[in-house]
Formats: C-alpha cells, sequence, structure tokens
C-alpha cells in the first residue's frame, strides 16, 4: 500500500511542476479558452465514473451515484470542449479576416 | 496483450495529448488544434476505460454519456458569448460533483477502505462538494439570479473557520474508521456543500475573476483526488495540471488587482470601501456630446479603445469593431487596451472582441500599452472604471491603491463612455472623470457608438 501511495504522489508532484511550466507563458488573450479547455481535462474524474457505474447492479446505491457522475462528468468534458473550440474559432489574425 | 497493460499504455497517450494541447493553447494560431488534440486524448482514455476488468454492466454507463453529451452539447452550442463566464463556472461545478460522486460510489461499494484510500476519499469529496456548490454560486452572481454584491454579515469568517476545523475534523475521525462512519460521511458531504456556498458569497462582483480561477484550480484538485481513490494515473496527471494552471491565472489575476488571495477570499471588497470612501476630488466633470466626440476622433491619428464589464453589458461589441474599422479607414491606429481583470473571468474582453472579429493582434495588453500611451491621441474607455483609475496610483488612501491601471489620463485626450456619474463596481469615486483631458460621453455605451459610426458614415 505505502508503495503505491508514494508512487502515486511522485506523479502528482511532477504533474503539479510540469502544468506549472505550461501554464506559465499563456498569453493574456487565451486566458478564457484556456480556463475552458483545462476545465474540460478536469472532467477527466469521467473515468472514475465509468467504473463505478460499471459495477453491475447488485450495488445499485453504487451505480446511481457512478451514473450520475457519469453524466455529470461528461457534461464538463463534452460541454467545455465544445465551447472552448467555439470560443477559439472565432479568434483570428488581421490578414486571414471574415468570420468562419 | 494484458488489459490493464493497454488501458495504461493509452493513458499515457491520453496524458501526452492533455500536455500537447495546453502547450498548444499558449498560442493563438496553435489554440484550437491544441483543444482538438486534448478532446482527442480524452475520448481515448474514456473509450479505453470500458475494457476495465471491473465493468460488468453497461447500461448506466451509456446511459449517463448520453444524457451528459446531449446536455453539453446544448448548453455550449446555445449559450451566448457574453454568458460564457457563467457557464464555464457551471461546467466546473459539474466536475466538482462528479468527483465527489465518484468518491461516495467508491465508498458505498466498499466502506471497509485503509487509512489512505479513505483520506481520499474524503478529500475528493470535500474540494468536490466546495468546487460544486461555489460554482453554482459563481454562476448565480455572474448570471446575476443573485446579487453580485458580497452578502457579508456578522461573524461570517469565525462561521467559516468552525465549519472548516469541523469538516477537517470529521475527516479524520472518518479516515480512522471509514466502515463504522456511514452517517458522519454524509454530514461531511452536507457539510463541503454548505461551506462551498459560503465560501462565495462574500466575494464581490470585480473579484469573480480570481473566484473562477480558483474554483477552476479545486475542479482539477478534486479530479485528482478522485485518481488517487481509484489508483489511477490519468486522473491524477490530468487533475494535477489543471489544478496548477488554475492557481496560475489565480496568482495572475490577484497581481493585477495588488491583493493578496487571502484577501480576496476573506474581505469583502465592498464592505471595506464605503466605509472610507471620501475621496476628495477636484476640478468639474466636462460633458460631451456625440457631434463633437465625432470631430475630435476624425482629426486623432491614434486611439487606444479600453473596454470594460460596462462593454459586456451594453452588448457594444460589434458597433465597438465597427467604429474601430471606420477609424482605421479614416487613416487611424486603432489598439484595444485590455486589463488583465476587466470582466469577469480571466480574458472577458478578449473573447468578446473575438466574437465580435476583432483581429486578435489589435489587442494590447496592459504592460504594452502604458509606456506608450503619452503619444495616443484619444483613448475611449468603454465600460470600464476601476482598471483607469488614476486613484490606484495616486491616492494612497484609496481602496485600490497600487493595483496597476491603464494609464488612460496620460492620454491627450480620454473619452469615458458612461450611464451617469454613479461610481463603479468597487463604488470608488473616480479622479479620471474630473480631469482636464477628460470628456464624459453620457448615455448607453452603444448608442453613443452607434451615434458616433453614424457620424462618420454620413460624412
Amino acid at each position: 500500500m505505502e508503495t503505491v501511495a508514494i508512487f502515486l504522489g511522485f506523479i502528482l508532484i511532477l504533474s503539479i511542476f510540469l502544468g506549472f511550466e505550461l501554464i506559465a507563458k499563456v498569453p493574456s488573450t487565451l486566458h478564457t479558452p484556456l480556463m475552458s479547455g483545462s476545465n474540460a481535462i478536469s472532467g477527466i474524474t469521467l473515468v472514475g465514473a465509468i467504473i463505478s457505474a460499471g459495477t453491475g447492479e447488485g450495488n445499485w446505491v453504487s451505480v446511481l451515484l457512478g451514473t450520475l457522475a457519469v453524466a455529470f462528468a461528461t457534461i464538463n468534458v463534452v460541454g467545455g470542449y465544445f465551447v472552448t473550440d467555439r470560443m477559439l474559432g472565432m479568434f483570428h489574425k488581421k490578414e486571414t479576416g471574415g468570420k468562419q | 496483450m494484458n488489459r490493464d497493460v493497454l488501458i495504461n499504455a493509452v493513458y499515457i497517450i491520453a496524458a501526452i495529448s492533455f500536455i500537447f494541447g495546453l502547450k498548444m493553447l499558449s498560442s493563438p494560431a496553435t489554440a484550437r488544434k491544441g483543444n482538438l488534440v486534448s478532446a482527442v486524448g480524452m475520448l481515448l482514455a474514456v473509450v479505453v476505460t470500458m475494457l476495465n476488468k471491473e465493468i460488468i454492466s453497461y447500461q448506466w454507463i451509456g446511459f449517463g454519456i448520453i444524457a451528459g453529451s446531449v446536455a453539453g452539447v446544448f448548453a455550449a452550442r446555445l449559450v451566448a458569448m457574453t454568458r460564457m463566464p457563467e457557464m464555464v463556472a457551471l461546467f466546473n461545478g459539474f466536475g466538482g460533483l462528479a468527483s465527489l460522486l465518484v468518491g461516495w460510489a467508491v465508498y458505498h461499494y466498499q466502506p471497509s477502505v485503509n487509512v489512505f484510500t479513505a483520506v481520499t476519499i474524503y478529500l475528493s469529496v470535500l474540494i468536490g462538494g466546495i468546487t460544486f456548490t461555489g460554482s453554482v454560486v459563481a454562476f448565480g452572481k455572474l448570471s446575476e439570479v443573485i446579487t453580485g454584491k458580497p452578502v457579508l454579515y456578522t461573524g461570517q469568517q469565525i462561521v467559516n473557520a468552525v465549519l472548516l476545523i469541523g469538516a477537517i475534523a470529521c475527516g479524520v475521525v472518518f479516515s480512522i474508521v471509514p466502515a463504522a462512519n456511514y452517517p458522519l460521511f454524509i454530514v461531511s458531504v452536507v457539510l463541503s456543500l454548505v461551506l462551498g456556498v459560503l465560501a462565495v458569497i462574500p466575494i464581490g462582483g470585480a473579484d469573480m475573476p480570481v473566484v473562477i480561477s480558483l474554483l477552476n484550480s479545486y475542479s482539477g484538485l478534486a479530479a485528482c483526488a478522485a485518481g488517487f481513490v481509484i489508483q489511477n494515473n490519468i486522473l491524477i496527471v490530468a487533475g494535477s495540471l489543471v489544478g496548477a494552471s488554475g492557481i496560475i491565472l489565480t496568482n495572475i489575476m490577484c497581481k493585477a488587482m495588488n491583493r493578496s488571495l487571502s484577501n480576496v477570499l476573506f474581505s469583502g471588497f465592498g464592505a471595506v470601501v464605503n466605509s472610507k470612501a471620501k475621496t476628495s476630488v477636484e476640478g468639474e466633470v466636462k460633458p460631451i456630446v456625440v457631434e463633437d466626440a465625432y470631430y475630435i476622433l476624425e482629426a486623432a491619428r491614434s486611439v487606444v479603445i479600453v473596454p470594460g464589464y460596462g462593454m459586456a453589458v451594453a452588448q457594444a461589441q460589434h458597433v465597438v469593431r465597427e467604429l474601430g474599422e471606420l477609424l482605421e479607414a479614416n487613416g487611424c491606429e486603432v489598439k484595444y487596451a485590455i486589463h488583465p481583470v476587466a470582466g469577469r473571468m480571466p480574458g472577458h474582453m478578449n473573447v468578446l472582441l473575438a466574437e465580435a472579429n476583432v483581429p486578435y493582434d489589435q489587442l494590447v495588453e496592459m504592460d504594452d500599452i502604458n509606456p506608450m500611451i503619452e503619444t495616443v491621441d484619444v483613448c475611449m474607455v468603454v465600460g470600464a472604471n476601476d482598471v483607469v483609475n488614476p486613484a490606484a496610483r495616486e491616492d494612497e488612501s484609496s481602496p485600490i491603491y497600487g493595483m496597476p491601471i491603464i494609464n488612460v489620463d496620460y492620454a491627450r485626450t480620454v473619452f469615458v463612455l458612461k450611464r451617469s456619474m454613479a461610481s463603479g463596481f468597487a463604488g470608488i469615486s473616480n479622479p479620471l472623470f474630473y480631469k482636464n483631458n477628460t470628456r464624459m460621453l453620457f448615455g448607453d455605451a452603444k448608442q453613443s457608438i452607434q451615434g458616433l459610426v453614424s457620424e462618420f458614415k454620413n460624412s
């Protein structure tokens, strides 16, 4: 158990540092898309929800909680990526011009 | 091949997609592709998870995914661009709620877990719950369902502190004997939801960008905690990437307001302000009519437009862009100067102007415009107030003293488009309105600019 905890902790720390490095250079123009894009990524909890929702009806409370989690996480993921894409579709440089 | 190996191999690919996706989001030219890369990574992770051996029935998964997708697509397609901040807040809250539910489901399935798992279950419920109700309150504030002003009462901080300590105490007891403490667990769920509400209600509208970024970070941390619960790498990696990005944004927003995070979270801004709003201002207000404003703009060689939340409220971004184009056709150089905390979420103004078809290379940041602002003929302030208030620079008694602002008062002429002389969101009087080079163009921002546009067209 302890080894697993340490191992997961390792991943956590490295990912946090990686996150800081990745995001530190985003220009303020893109702050909103960055937020909603990263917000969509936080819907990754969907993966955990799927496992809970699929454990079989033997434990119906777990399945119910898992199914609700799947639905909400999916809204987060799908809505988040779509909104971000819609926003980014509007950003354009001067040369290209015109609305797509 | 062993299923678990395949699943984890695909998770690695998903993690790489998220990392590259976020990296590509840092440049406007690649951002859209980056979002797509990250979405593909998410799809891969979801699909491969279906192979997990613990899954024996798919009907409820399918039901949840279909319901969520339909709701998500509709919400994302139909929302107006001005409503974007609250939409993002709501999506964010759902992510937090999902993490809470995952923690709960795992605990219900197998209540006798070891201490480590119990702690992580508790954290995913606590952070997830705070994220959920906190985001819903933020959603309510942004969409003006509930008041955007700080909600304060005496003893508020004590109540919050007691609840937080209570939540931590519950967590300790729960983690030591998780199997015997189901009722305590339910209490903790409720406690986390209440905490989320209480944490966000004292925070006022102008501080919303900070809160939104912080909640964004929380939703990542909640996913991260859920990852520890089910011992899943991809949740931990993705969750902490989001957590880190949210913290960085929060920090940028705090710096742009010259306030510490604890100051934003624990002191209702408006309340502090009203007690000492006594800034004595000299000079008189000089109104201007659309026609005179037109003659000045017509002669100007360079114009800088400074948008604020008022532009979003008046839905004036399209006429602003039209005016900008007419000015350019007139041989004038037009730029849009954007303060980092203008609007209600980080980068709010940029999105609105992009919607109105303003090219992003015309948008300049505060630090780039300030050194050259003295050479600008006309600064047009459209619905911004506190972010151009010279009191932040000059008046040490002002509550916003020290906050970096766009120094529009150094420009040759300043037009301020404003409904009336009422003070801005923070309730602070603005000496800018009384400066010699300032002209007030009273009325609805959209109508005023429309007036200017038709003056240009008729000439």
